[in-house]
């Protein structure tokens, strides 16, 4: 029953986010600085986690490639495959979870209580459609650039420590990244990318929004953001899978 | 642009908070609600703006039922309410200006200039030309308020909520905001509805008295009738603030 009424909840808050704005120049206004505060300021995170992701990745599968008859371009094959299909989309979604997702639950809910958010009702405003949906929107563009981003830095990072550990040659690693690319694995990655998305900002959204109570379940609400949006991401990943990889 | 609120019923659960609410609260007069805590003046504030909903009972705007209005009328008819929180609720990422700018850059069809122009007025008006530019943060508890109210007459409302106007300031900054909170009354003609607790803004402006206890209205009547009143939990609850003794009774 609780679930159900959760889950009625959040679509009802869905349902406005997405309803006619008051004014539109206004929301766009939002729009960009919400992509900018929740996308353009988490590329130091995403760019860090990026590089060692691939330059661990190379430095594992190296070590379990002990076969000399396996060529080292291998090693760029694995990379590029894991890191497209799912590292990049996957692991960074979980990190930014936890980065954007806590922003968004304790921003909207030290909002709540502090009444800035029965504020902006008393006025006659949309406060979800006003806060929440340039939020998911600015995520949703900013997220899969992070996510491109990520891939090409984590395939950076993997060429630098192959060819700086003498691993695999710079050569060899590109001629293997390329060898197994298929646009299919990219599209395939940017759709979950747009899910994710899609996933950490609305739930994030909705714990921080409907907040009861004062500083302590603020904090909370941050935390169950964070827990719920990686279930659920890791949720979806499979589903994803399993829908469009297997069938 | 009277308030009638018409046998009104407001329940948590098994829980009664309102009980049979009916009062009127006239144009261009300062409104009280007073009672202790727990009696049900903040549900009631919040009840007749909106952010709840009652169980039961109508609230008039003007004849029209605000509790069965939907969609676009809701939203019009809130355009014209302005609402004074108890701690001000400013947008803390935007600066002053920004605040009393909000409701007219959402609502208004005016010009950034004619906004800028109307910001102006509405911050002097409340004494504070200086502080267009500063955040929330940078500003006291007072001046908070101030802004508070500049933001909540900046789309000339005909309904002027304020709740606990002064609670946390100290008695000069206080009195300051209840003076303030008079003349807009006065000058712009609103309907003010004033939720506190502190009797001395009551008996230095208040027109029209409600007391609730309990959720219900026990008493209601002029400043004057509230001086000579000779209800028992009323005077019980107006003579527990010590200044009365000495200065209005």
């Amino acid at each position: 029953m609780n679930f159900l009424h959760h889950l009625g909840k959040y679509s009802m808050m869905l349902s406005s986010a997405f309803a006619r704005p008051e004014r539109t120049r206004v929301y766009v206004r939002r729009l960009i600085d919400e992509a900018y505060s929740l996308g353009v300021s988490s590329l130091g995170i995403v760019a860090v986690v990026s590089l060692f992701m691939g330059a661990v990745i190379t430095l594992n599968t190296a070590y379990q490639l002990v076969s000399p008859l396996i060529s080292p371009s291998v090693i760029g094959s694995v990379v590029s495959d894991s890191t497209i299909l799912e590292l990049a989309p996957t692991i960074c979604s979980l990190v930014l979870a936890g980065k954007v997702g806590s922003n968004i639950a304790t921003e909207l809910g030290s909002m709540r209580v502090s009444e800035q958010i029965d504020a902006l009702d008393v006025m006659g405003v949309n406060s979800i459609g006003f806060l929440i949906w340039p939020k998911i929107m600015g995520f949703i563009i900013t997220l899969p650039v992070l996510i491109v981003i990520s891939m090409f830095l984590s395939l950076l990072g993997g060429y630098t420590i192959g060819n700086a550990t003498g691993i695999v040659s710079g050569a060899a690693f590109i001629e293997g990244a390329q060898s197994v690319f298929r646009t299919y694995t990219f599209v395939f990655a940017m759709i979950k990318t747009f899910t994710f998305a899609f996933i950490i900002s609305s739930v994030s959204s909705y714990q921080g929004y409907y907040v009861d109570g004062g500083s302590i379940d603020v904090g909370k609400s941050a935390t169950r953001s964070v827990v719920f949006s990686c279930v659920l991401i890791l949720i979806s990943d499979y589903t994803l899978a399993q829908l469009l990889l297997l069938n | 642009m009277s308030i009638k609120i018409k046998n009104l019923f407001k329940s948590f659960g098994e829980k009664e908070v309102l009980k049979d609410i009916n009062v009127e609260f006239e144009v261009g007069k300062s409104n009280m609600i007073i009672g202790g805590s727990g009696s049900g003046k903040t549900v009631l504030m919040k009840c007749i703006v909106g952010l709840m909903e009652p169980t039961s009972g109508k609230i008039m705007y003007d004849d029209m039922d605000f509790v069965s209005m939907k969609g676009k009328d809701k939203r019009n008819l809130r355009v014209n309410l302005g609402m004074l929180f108890q701690y001000s609720a400013l947008f803390d990422s935007m600066s002053v200006a920004d605040n009393v700018a909000f409701p007219l850059r959402m609502f208004s069809t005016k010009s950034p200039k004619e906004i800028k122009k109307r910001v102006d007025f509405c911050l002097d008006r409340v004494n504070l030309p200086d502080a267009a530019l500063l955040l929330p943060d940078e500003i006291s508890g007072g001046m908070k308020k101030r802004v508070g109210i500049a933001r909540a007459i900046a789309l000339n409302p005909k309904y002027l909520f304020c709740d606990e106007p002064n609670s946390g300031l100290d008695p000069i900054t206080a009195a300051v905001i209840d003076e303030l909170i008079k003349e807009i009354t006065e000058e712009f003609k609103t309907t003010t509805v004033i939720n506190t607790h502190d009797m001395k803004s009551v008996m230095d402006f208040g027109d029209n008295i409600i007391f609730l206890k309990d959720g219900v209205v026990q008493w209601k009547g002029t400043n004057d009738e509230l001086r000579v009143s000779d209800d028992e939990v009323l005077n019980g609850f107006v003579n527990a603030s010590q200044f009365l003794d000495k200065d209005h009774k």
